[in-house]
């Protein structure tokens, strides 16, 4: 998994890699291969994929807020209100515009 | 494993369960490789006990008194508690998220239990139980029926999986009939709920 093409920004509408690796990583299941927007932007931090398994946790990644609709998650299975969100901290190595 | 220093208050007489005999063998592996000094993770454990929600409620009171702090705390929060004598380590970041009369929202980790802990001390044991970290995703508003809030269907929520670097604080909305109460008994309103997500700061008497 590559670094992200292109600089996120704010605001971008991205879609999260849908991708199992086997080593440790802090993508939750359920936004994988989903798409939402970038609502802010902080860091960069430590890879925690790398410092999990010993590693220096170089390069440093940006981590990005990314707001996703419910019923974009969830379809049908998403019974409570169609204007609800869902807020996740997503590493941009996982993102892609 | 050889046992060649003792560990006050950990007496052989008193039978370990599984789980504290395998924290014994993680702490000596990691002061015996010299990777956490011996009174490392005292040290961490104190400082986390000195944090309570009552800390978390402080700045949520100045918030809600000081309009340009809460510009502040909502701008730059790790700054912001500064101002009021808390400062963060520099492993995680603290985020701020405002309830209003249109969004609320609630705070989940469900990877692990990310909690704001600077703020707020150690989470409570439903924080990091299974049941809440997978409802709260995807049936919030049944989750916060359970804690005893009844949202109206016209406010959104919005739910703050805090899978990485932040901790999430939540601003709970002030609570009609508060106005002119000084900050600190505005502060006895904020509960640790409320700054989670899973209820509202309590109603003046």
């Amino acid at each position: 998994m590559g670094l992200a093409a292109v600089e996120l920004q704010v605001g971008d509408v991205v879609a999260v890699r849908d991708e199992t690796p086997t080593h440790h990583h802090r993508t939750p299941w359920f936004v994988k291969g989903k798409t939402g927007r970038i609502t802010s932007i902080s860091g960069p931090f430590l890879n925690p994929e790398s410092r999990a398994h010993g590693g220096d946790g170089l390069p440093k990644r940006h981590l990005c807020s990314v707001e996703f609709r419910q019923v974009d998650l969830w379809g049908e299975r998403y019974r409570e209100n169609d204007r609800d969100r869902l807020l996740v901290d997503i590493y941009e190595h996982w993102l892609e515009r | 494993m050889s046992d060649d220093h003792t560990h006050p208050g950990l007496q052989h007489d008193v039978p370990l369960p599984g789980r504290a005999k395998r924290a014994v063998a993680i702490h000596r592996l990691l002061v015996s490789k010299s990777i956490v000094g011996p009174d490392e993770v005292r040290e961490t454990i104190d400082r986390a006990g000195r944090r309570t929600p009552a800390d978390g409620a402080r700045v949520v009171a100045r918030a809600w008194t000081d309009p340009a702090f809460k510009t502040r705390l909502m701008d730059d929060p790790r700054s912001a508690v500064f101002e009021l004598g808390y400062r963060l380590s520099r492993d995680a970041g603290l985020a701020v998220v405002e309830n209003t009369d249109r969004v609320h929202h609630l705070v989940v980790c469900t990877l692990c239990s990310c909690y704001p802990t600077a703020m707020l001390g150690q989470p409570p044991d439903w924080y990091k139980s299974f049941a809440y970290r997978q409802r709260a995703v995807v049936e919030p508003r049944a989750v916060m029926r359970e804690f005893g809030l009844h949202l109206d269907e016209d406010v959104a929520v919005r739910v703050v999986d805090s899978t990485a670097d932040l901790r999430y604080l939540v601003l709970p909305r002030r609570p009609n009939g508060s106005e002119g109460m000084p900050e600190a008994e505005l502060a006895e309103l904020v509960t640790r709920d409320s700054m989670i997500g899973v209820g509202q700061a309590r109603n003046p008497a």
